[in-house]
């Protein structure tokens, strides 16, 4: 049964055996996966403004933080009212919707200011450092390679709200694709020096882009229409082009096949807590603060 | 605004106010010329209007929202609903063609017709994009991201100067 249809179905609220909440959370985990990999990317990209190596280069990668940034606003607004619906719904209950702490009601801003790492869904790979250059631009490009055929994917769901932030989205992401694929066989297929960084690039990023095509429950649960795993091979193939445009190894020669997972379900490397420890000083330590 | 009461004749005064509000970035530009003003309608006596983002992540959305509300308000109308509307997804082919040439005549090379780069091959040559200063095709592209995200970087080889153009979307 599809969890968008099961919403807007007849069935009472307050019978236990369908509660709407079951599919709601598993809608709500999708979104916040969805925002919170947006999100923590955008933060990440943002480090380079001010320090890109050129002026036109600086402005290229914070532009990308902003096109990701209002993705993640779309993603936690739209999270934040189905939240706010099961509540509303469920109010009885005693389990509380993941609003931020403490809070009754969800918002954009909750959501991305007031979670704690275990709570954030974010892909591994986008809290990774920034590294080099070219480590960054590695990122980018087999994030936005993945997030480019995932889109594609999403514009054909039947939850009209997630289709249409996939399809303006969609277009600003081929844009990074570009941007990206090109700096990939700039410094792949550079000097010895920048070969050598994107190859230790590499060898860094490589093991946390298994995790794209492994669905969590959530993922299986919220019937996202098509199957993570489907998108494996149009990457590789689209990855396996770039890479030797720009000398690098082929992803099928790659020494260690070990991909790390648990962002989708909160398990974090070390590096969510401290992202999250600047990005959010301001409303902890100055709740409610506003501009 | 004479009664309280909206009608026929307040919609043409609301669309008359509407077309006085401008882009924050692009101050020569209306709303209505950039193509993100979709829809103006009352129902039940509520103002509905629909906008479109540009780009995702338009930080001139919010305030664009606000000098909507400004300018009704002003002129005396309550009951104001602003919704963004994200489907369709905006495009350049949406700008107007007077829109065009006051960006044009404001330094800003206007989206060409075609969305011919939007997905071009890794490299491949930019299409010509004419000066707005000297009017010259001789031009290259400097950076495919510009001041605002919805402007790409060139320079004028004749004049040298350079310019933003408005990237086709």
């Amino acid at each position: 049964m599809n969890i968008f249809n099961a919403i807007n179905s007849d069935e009472s609220p307050n019978d236990a055996t369908s509660s709407p909440n079951h599919h709601s959370n598993n809608k709500e985990a999708l979104l916040l996966h969805l925002a919170d990999t947006t999100l923590i990317l955008s933060q990440r990209n943002t480090a380079w403004c001010g320090h890109g190596p050129i002026l036109e280069q600086d402005i290229a990668i914070t532009n990308i933080s902003l096109d990701l940034l209002g993705q993640a606003r779309n993603f936690y607004q739209y999270a934040a009212r189905v939240i706010n619906e099961a509540t509303a719904l469920n109010s009885s209950t005693a389990e509380i919707a993941n609003t931020g702490e403490g809070l009754k009601e969800a918002s954009e801003d909750s959501l991305a200011y007031l979670r704690t790492e275990r709570a954030f869904k974010n892909l591994l790979l986008v809290e990774q450092p920034n590294g080099d250059w070219g480590q960054t631009i590695l990122r980018q490009y087999l994030f936005s390679q993945f997030q480019y055929l995932l889109y594609q994917q999403l514009q054909q769901s039947n939850d009209q709200q997630l289709a249409a932030i996939a399809e303006k989205a969609i277009k600003e992401v081929i844009y990074h694709v570009r941007w990206s694929s090109e700096w990939v066989i700039r410094l792949g297929d550079g000097t010895p020096e920048s070969h050598a960084r994107m190859q230790l690039a590499l060898d860094e990023l490589w093991p946390y882009t298994g995790e794209f095509f492994m669905p969590a429950e959530f993922e299986n649960k919220a019937s996202i229409g098509f199957e993570l795993d489907s998108l494996k091979q149009p990457w590789l193939e689209k990855v396996s082009e770039l890479f030797e445009a720009a000398t690098l190894p082929s992803p099928n020669s790659m020494k260690s096949t070990f991909m790390q997972t648990g962002g989708k379900t909160g398990n974090h490397s070390e590096q969510l807590g401290f992202i999250l420890a600047e990005m959010q000083y301001l409303q902890r330590t100055y709740p409610n603060s506003v501009w | 605004m004479e009664s309280n009461i909206l009608n026929e004749n307040s919609l043409i005064e609301i669309r008359q106010l509407l077309s006085t509000v401008c882009d924050p970035e692009i101050p020569v530009l209306t709303i209505a010329d950039l193509g993100i003003l979709r829809e103006v309608k009352i129902v039940d006596q509520t103002i509905e209007i629909n906008i479109t983002p540009t780009y995702t992540g338009c930080p001139a959305m919010d305030m664009i929202t606000i000098n909507i509300r400004l300018a009704l308000i002003e002129h005396g109308y309550k009951n104001i609903l602003i919704k963004s509307i994200l489907s369709p997804a905006w495009t350049t082919d949406w700008m107007t063609e007077a829109g065009k040439e006051k960006l044009k005549a404001y330094g800003i090379a206007p989206p060409n017709a075609t969305p011919s780069v939007c997905e071009p091959k890794l490299f491949a040559e930019a299409e010509a994009i004419q000066c707005p200063l000297c009017n010259s095709w001789h031009t290259n592209l400097v950076s495919q991201f510009g001041s605002t995200a919805c402007k790409a970087l060139y320079q004028c080889e004749d004049c040298l100067e350079p310019f933003d153009y408005f990237k086709c979307h």
